[in-house]
């Protein structure tokens, strides 16, 4: 790994829109690192969500800076980028999850189903049943298999009676198939899994309450590549039913899954595209850097 | 790299090999010394650790060694007759009557009967006093529980004075000039004659767990005591458990980070330091004479021992609230639980065991607390068991005070016995803490 230089790092709006203007007048030329403006389309057809402007703060430190950035329906979104761009710290933003962290302050505007889910008078709890998440490490609570994805169903009061709280179970566990593998031992640990099953079961527990969108930030990071390719696979069927954005750290991860790509680079945006587009002919010169591995 | 091909990098090898040579010789000449000092780190830890197990075992063969004899007593027995015109005159049962009647006449006299020979007044009492005056509470009691005694004679064990008891366990030099002991040649003889006819023996002293504190050693017992503590414990867990993991829970996970909090938090440690006679001295302006509560009340000890043990409690809660892992909370928030049902369903669980070990071992100091209570009148000379939180009490290590300040020699073993009486339940609890950690112990 090497580290860059930017020369351009502290520009000016001004600059930057217009240098940008006149890349994007250029046509298909690479446009040159010195630009911090998003290339390519962030906006889709019928968005499930629609993130405009958003910033986040950790203090008086800037994590992200004028995000704007559709998840389609259906779709698998891929946020790639270099340690520390942000994309992570994007993605929580799409369940208010950085409420959780002290001194972390969102700005923007995050438009699901005609509302906006980062004002404050959003109650946190139904979005996120809304909009699932499933994080780097297998994080199983530590209570039994069934005990798991009945937490959120329970909590939530889907279930009416234990019948119908034991089909969701069954129902989740198949999906995120793990059925299988778990079915005669419902009582046992959630921990005792493997770290692959651990990360279904928890993929699991996300789609026993019905979200909309699944976030899931590095999902793979943890796992073995059998197990990674079991996840892979079930995020690709997932697509079916729901909007997926996933943060990786791989980019063959991103390529295989996913249908749009997202570049994050310290903070800003720098390309969104079609993966295929992203990965075979990047527009951006930062993103054809990471993506040839001049650095990571 | 190992390049060879060319003579300047050969000279570079040799360069570094040279170095590392005489590395490893400034290592190996250091390497005796290195390994003395960490010979002599270790012995002086093992060396630590012995000093430790020396005290350790000197305080409790100073202990046991006294108060091991406490739990024996020396009885004597009595056939006495229930005189129906001393007890009750009248015939008429009035339980008034059979209480107020003279038993302490009853036992004196059959002593009288057990030895004729003693006529002299003097003499007299100097028999008298070989018998503990609980023989005759004991005697009215089994009167008045059943009145058909009243004529009959009554072949029973009485507990002997508490000087009989010490020189029966050995504690009284027989030898010594008679100016010098407590008996006298008289009862000496009297005591070997009761000897003689197995009349006196030493039995397990069931009074000293069942009784209430008295001035007679032999009718001491730290049952009122132990009561007084438990009634104290209860108070004290009640208050302190609830009041202490809510604040510790509040603080950790809810409070906003401001100044306001940081002084919370930083009073409370420093709570947690405050001489425990300082809570005794509030306890005493506050609730006794601002709200009125009685004093010597398990009640108020039980207050002021919560004020003392809950900084421990937050401050334990606290530290195992901390160490579930975020990833927990992240993972229940995740699924759209708010942060209340969270802390309930996962993070409280997890964190119980710590909880748990904190509150038990708070409660222990607790128990073996005694500056704090002398303050608000528990130090009072209590003989009744207490039956509720509102009667007057004392506690434990209270009782092992009062008893260590008695100058009746037969007050020193008990005064120990108490003492292992409470040892026995502080490792009773800490075992029990051991226990509750090991079964609530997760995984994650």
């Amino acid at each position: 790994m090497q580290t860059i230089e930017l020369s351009g790092d502290v520009m000016t709006e001004a600059e930057n829109t217009q240098e940008f203007g006149a890349e994007k007048a250029g046509g298909t030329a690479t446009v040159s690192r010195d630009v911090r403006q998003t290339v390519g389309d962030v906006t889709v057809n019928m968005p499930r969500m629609r993130c405009k402007q958003i910033n986040v703060y950790y203090g008086d430190k800037q994590a992200i800076k004028d995000i704007n950035l559709d998840i389609g329906r259906n779709e698998v979104v891929a946020m790639i980028g270099p340690s520390g761009c942000g994309k992570s710290t994007f993605l929580r933003c799409l369940n208010r999850m950085n409420d959780t962290i002290d001194g972390c302050r969102v700005t923007g505007e995050i438009m699901m189903d005609g509302e906006d889910i980062n004002s404050n008078s959003i109650d946190v709890v139904p979005l996120r049943a809304q909009v699932g998440i499933v994080f780097q490490k297998p994080n199983p609570f530590p209570k039994s298999i069934y005990e798991n994805i009945a937490f959120g169903p329970r909590i939530h009061g889907l279930a009416k009676d234990k019948a119908e709280l034991d089909e969701i179970v069954e129902t989740s566990l198949k999906r995120a198939g793990l059925w299988e593998e778990v079915k005669d031992r419902l009582d046992q640990p959630g921990t005792g899994l493997s770290g692959g099953q651990q990360q279904r079961l928890c993929i699991a527990r996300t789609i026993a309450v019905n979200p909309e969108v699944i976030l899931m930030d590095e999902p793979c990071s943890a796992l073995d590549p059998i197990a990674t390719a079991k996840i892979e696979e079930l995020i690709d069927e997932l697509r079916q039913e729901y909007s997926i954005a996933i943060v990786t750290h791989s980019m063959q991860q991103a390529a295989r899954v996913s249908q749009r790509t997202a570049y994050f680079h310290l903070g800003d945006l720098i390309e969104v595209g079609e993966t295929k587009q992203i990965f075979t002919n990047p527009r951006h010169q930062l993103t054809e850097d990471y993506i040839t591995g001049r650095f990571g | 790299m190992n390049n060879t091909d060319t003579p300047n990098t050969n000279t570079a090898v040799d360069d570094v090999e040279l170095k590392s040579r005489r590395t490893i010789e400034i290592v190996n000449r250091g390497l005796a010394k290195r390994k003395a000092a960490e010979r002599r780190f270790r012995f002086y830890g093992k060396l630590a650790i012995f000093m430790g197990m020396v005290f350790l075992a000197v305080l409790f063969t100073s202990i046991v060694g006294n108060g091991y004899s406490a739990f024996v007593q020396t009885y004597v027995k009595l056939d006495v007759y229930i005189d129906p015109q001393i007890v009750d005159p009248q015939g008429e049962r009035d339980q008034e009557v059979l209480s107020g009647a003279n038993y302490g006449g009853l036992v004196k006299s059959t002593l009288r009967s057990m030895f004729p020979e003693v006529k002299s007044r003097r003499d007299k009492k100097a028999l008298y006093s070989l018998v503990s005056n609980g023989a005759s509470y004991d005697i009215r009691q089994r009167v008045m529980e059943n009145p058909e005694l009243i004529g009959q004679t009554l072949s029973l064990w009485v507990p002997a004075d508490d000087d009989v008891d010490m020189l029966m366990k050995g504690k009284m030099d027989r030898d010594a000039p008679e100016s010098d002991r407590r008996l006298k040649d008289k009862q000496l003889m009297w005591i070997d004659q009761l000897a003689e006819q197995n009349l006196i023996e030493k039995r397990f002293n069931t009074t000293f767990f069942t009784a209430g504190d008295s001035r007679d050693p032999e009718l001491a017992g730290i049952w009122g005591a132990a009561v007084g503590s438990f009634l104290t414990l209860i108070v004290t867990l009640a208050l302190s458990f609830p009041i202490g993991v809510a604040a510790a829970v509040y603080l950790e996970e809810f409070a906003p980070k401001n100044r306001l909090t940081d002084i919370i938090e930083v009073n409370i440690n420093n709570l947690a330091a405050v001489p425990s006679i300082v809570f005794g001295l509030l306890g005493l302006a506050v609730f006794i004479n601002f709200f009125g509560l009685p004093r010597s009340a398990p009640l108020i000890g039980g207050l002021v021992l919560t004020l003392m043990t809950l900084p421990t409690i937050i401050i334990a809660s606290r530290a195992a609230l901390k160490s579930v892992p975020p990833s927990i909370r992240e993972a229940a928030l995740g699924v759209g639980a708010s942060p209340q049902q969270a802390m309930i369903y996962h993070v409280l669980p997890l964190a119980m065991p710590g909880i748990l070990t904190g509150t038990i071992i708070g409660m222990a100091q607790a128990l073996g607390e005694t500056a704090p209570l002398l303050m608000i009148g528990m130090v009072a000379f209590i003989v009744d068991i207490p039956s509720g939180v509102f009667d007057p009490s004392t506690v434990l290590p209270v009782q092992i005070f009062l008893w260590a300040d008695s100058p009746e020699r037969a007050f020193v073993e008990r005064t120990s016995a108490a003492i292992m009486v409470l040892l026995t339940f502080l490792i009773a609890m800490n075992a029990l803490a051991v226990v509750l950690r090991k079964r609530f112990e997760r995984r994650w």
